[in-house]
């Protein structure tokens, strides 16, 4: 542990405690913080990288993403759609003969029932990433801390919410403190200004 | 082995990571940059008071040639159609071969970005944003040229199934019809695919912002984004998704595109090679652009530990690769229109070749086939000024293809009596210009302001991204090795070592 120039040791807080942020040198020693966070029961913590780390699910203990059913939702969605479409649009609606083809016919369709699928699949794998994530989220307890914005550029942290059941001001914070990161910051809420 | 003058007469800082070592991994970062350095690297460009100094004359040579397009579109529309070259027979002039040349640049940027992404082409992490970039772009160029082809622009809504005064809707069975969903759906798969890479760099873009624009502006792009593990989860796994997606997807495009040609019955359209031939075509033109754009991109923004001479050598191969299958589909058209028989469909090729467009065709000859032969030579790939021939000769050459197979099979089809020759017009050839004014100010506007690399992809193929860089185990990542590479290959070592 070197030494804690991060950390807002404060006898009187300023405001409601949100969390705590744990900051780490490189994704080998988060990989391994994380696992212990795992093992410690842990519930609503995350870990913040600037890159997708290898592994590190695993070590979180996160369950593989069920974004694959939204996005084959949104795919049948689209075929369905363009079938029922062309279908109703050219031989129902307002039938009319080109070239002695047929009103409806498979093969004449194909693309456009194609293109459909793939737009409303892309849609879901978008929007539904965005759903699931809870994106656009401009606030958050992690905005409070004054190191999070080296997230997006190398450093890599540890963040959990006062919220955990397993939280406490003081036992948390000392189980933190032995993960090996370089620095602890406690997250406080912002005053009326915020 | 010394590295030989030639790979370095364009800049001394040229770092040369393009030995021919199959089993090395190759440097894709050079310099030995920490990912602080690829952060600063990239944002400096967007960040930098004033861009580099031969920026300003390029962007308002753009705006100008720009606002030439829209003259020349406003000038058509109330004029009339008569301003082009187009008459009787040749029909589809400038416009459409327009059309075809910049939806098929469009299409090396998807394959950059989704389908290397599937073959775990690391490199492109390097490239893939300005490539998409370029995508974008080109088919926003694209899409005007059938929007003001139509004639009477105020109806274009017709191309869309829309409900209307005649209750008459667009004919599902006309493969132009199709090309409206194919190019439709292609950009804004691209667009999403695009934006969706760009959230974490736009948040890095936020999180260094020193002015309250920059901080509001890019802090809303950026949605707030936090570098959230469970938030990478999804985000991979939609990145991998949409990746899944555009890769049939830019394949049906320039396939649909073909189709306009191939469903038709014109002696020189009427083949089955059409859809994988324009596909490769547009894969060839499309990397020919993504080069062109490259060169001056990393002379100009320092890019070049990012984007390095292993890039472009790997750019060029797939230009002569693909410059083949488009020499092979050009022989293989004439072979088919001997050996069908048809003596319509062997005077179509005959006329081409020999007739009164040889020119042309003998230019495309040139530049598509001839000039990528070049690139069989490492000497070649790996030279600055010679890709840069080359890929200006491709540049060239895809715009003549297009140019041969509409105006070529136009002009004399099965009856002499019908035959007229084409020649475009000022206007013609103005709004040409123009959209490459469009083009040129969108990307000099997209370099200036937006993350020209992705740093956070790139950083997650740097060697240090391994959680275990540090015990010395063998490299890899996310992004890159095959599921369970990295326990084969330690097991492999440990064999290695224990024989020793």
């Amino acid at each position: 542990m070197t030494v804690d120039r991060h950390t807002s040791v404060t006898s009187e807080p300023l405001g409601r405690l949100l969390g705590y942020l744990v900051e780490f040198d490189d994704g080998h020693q988060l990989l391994h913080a994380c696992e212990q966070m795992r093992d410690a029961g842990f519930t609503r913590w995350d870990a913040h990288t600037p890159f997708p780390v290898h592994g590190l699910n695993d070590a979180m203990g996160l369950r593989p993403s069920k974004l694959p059913w939204l996005v084959l939702g949104g795919g049948l969605t689209g075929l369905g759609l363009g079938l029922l479409l062309q279908w109703w649009m050219n031989a129902v609606d307002y039938p009319y003969l080109i070239s002695g083809k047929p009103f409806f016919s498979l093969p004449a369709n194909i693309p456009v029932i194609f293109e459909l699928t793939i737009l409303l699949s892309a849609f879901a794998a978008f929007f539904g990433m965005l759903l699931i994530n809870g994106l656009p989220r401009f606030h958050h307890p992690v905005f409070n801390s004054a190191r999070i914005h080296k997230v997006t550029d190398d450093r890599f942290f540890i963040s959990v919410e006062a919220g955990d059941p397993r939280f406490d001001r003081d036992e948390t914070r000392q189980f933190l403190t032995q993960l090996g990161g370089v620095g602890i910051e406690e997250l406080i809420e912002e005053g009326g200004d915020a | 082995m010394a590295v030989p003058l030639f790979r370095r007469q364009f800049d001394s800082t040229e770092v040369v990571n393009t030995a021919d070592d199959a089993l090395a991994r190759p440097e894709l970062i050079t310099g030995g940059k920490t990912f602080a350095d690829v952060t600063n690297i990239v944002s400096r460009i967007a960040e930098a008071p004033s861009p580099p100094r031969i920026w300003w004359p390029l962007f308002l040579g753009s705006v100008a040639l720009v606002g030439v397009l829209f003259s020349m579109i406003i000038y058509l529309v109330v004029t009339g159609i008569g301003v082009w070259g187009v008459n009787t027979p040749v029909s589809w002039g400038f416009a459409i071969v327009n059309f075809v040349f910049w939806v098929g640049i469009g299409h090396a940027g998807t394959l950059i970005s989704a389908i290397l992404f599937l073959f775990r082409q690391k490199w492109r992490t390097g490239i893939n944003r300005f490539a998409e970039a370029m995508t974008i772009f080109a088919v926003m160029c694209a899409a005007i040229f059938p929007g003001i082809h139509v004639g009477r622009v105020w109806l274009v809504h017709y191309l869309f199934p829309l409900p209307n005064q005649m209750s008459l809707w667009p004919n599902f069975r006309s493969p132009l019809l199709w090309d409206v969903f194919a190019v439709g759906t292609y950009f804004t798969v691209s667009l999403l695919f695009w934006y969706m890479g760009m959230i974490p760099d736009l948040a890095t873009f936020r999180d260094r912002a020193r002015t309250r624009t920059r901080q509001i502006v890019y802090g809303l792009l950026a949605i707030g984004w936090r570098g959230s593990n469970r938030q990478w989860l999804h985000y991979e796994k939609a990145y991998l998704l949409l990746a899944a997606l555009a890769t049939p997807l830019v394949i049906s495009v320039h396939s649909v595109v073909s189709f306009d040609f191939a469903t038709s019955q014109l002696p020189g359209w009427h083949t089955s090679i059409f859809p994988p031939y324009f596909v490769a075509g547009a894969i060839f033109g499309g990397f020919a652009m993504v080069v062109t754009l490259a060169i001056p991109a990393r002379e100009l923004f320092g890019l070049k530990n990012i984007i390095t001479l292993h890039h472009l050598e790997n750019m060029n191969k797939i230009i002569l690769a693909t410059g083949m299958m488009v020499g092979y589909a050009y022989m293989m058209e004439f072979f088919t229109a001997w050996y069908s028989g048809n003596p319509a469909e062997g005077f179509a090729f005959v006329n081409r070749a020999l007739g009164p467009y040889a020119w042309a065709y003998w230019i495309m000859i040139g530049c598509n086939v001839l000039a990528p032969q070049l690139f069989w030579f490492k000497r070649a790939r790996t030279s600055i000024w010679a890709m840069l021939g080359v890929v200006m000769c491709v540049n060239v050459g895809m715009w003549f293809e297009r140019f041969v197979i509409v105006v070529s099979s136009l002009s004399r089809d099965f009856l002499p009596s019908g035959w007229d020759y084409y020649t475009p017009t000022m206007v013609d050839i103005l709004t040409f210009a123009g959209s490459f004014g469009l083009f040129f100010m969108l990307f000099l506007l997209f370099v200036r302001f937006a993350p020209l690399v992705a740093m956070a992809e790139v950083k997650s193929v740097m060697p240090q991204a391994h959680p275990h860089f540090d015990e010395h185990k063998p490299l890899g990542d996310y992004w890159g090795d095959a599921p369970g590479a990295h326990e084969e290959q330690e097991r492999l070592a440990r064999a290695e070592g224990g024989r020793s």
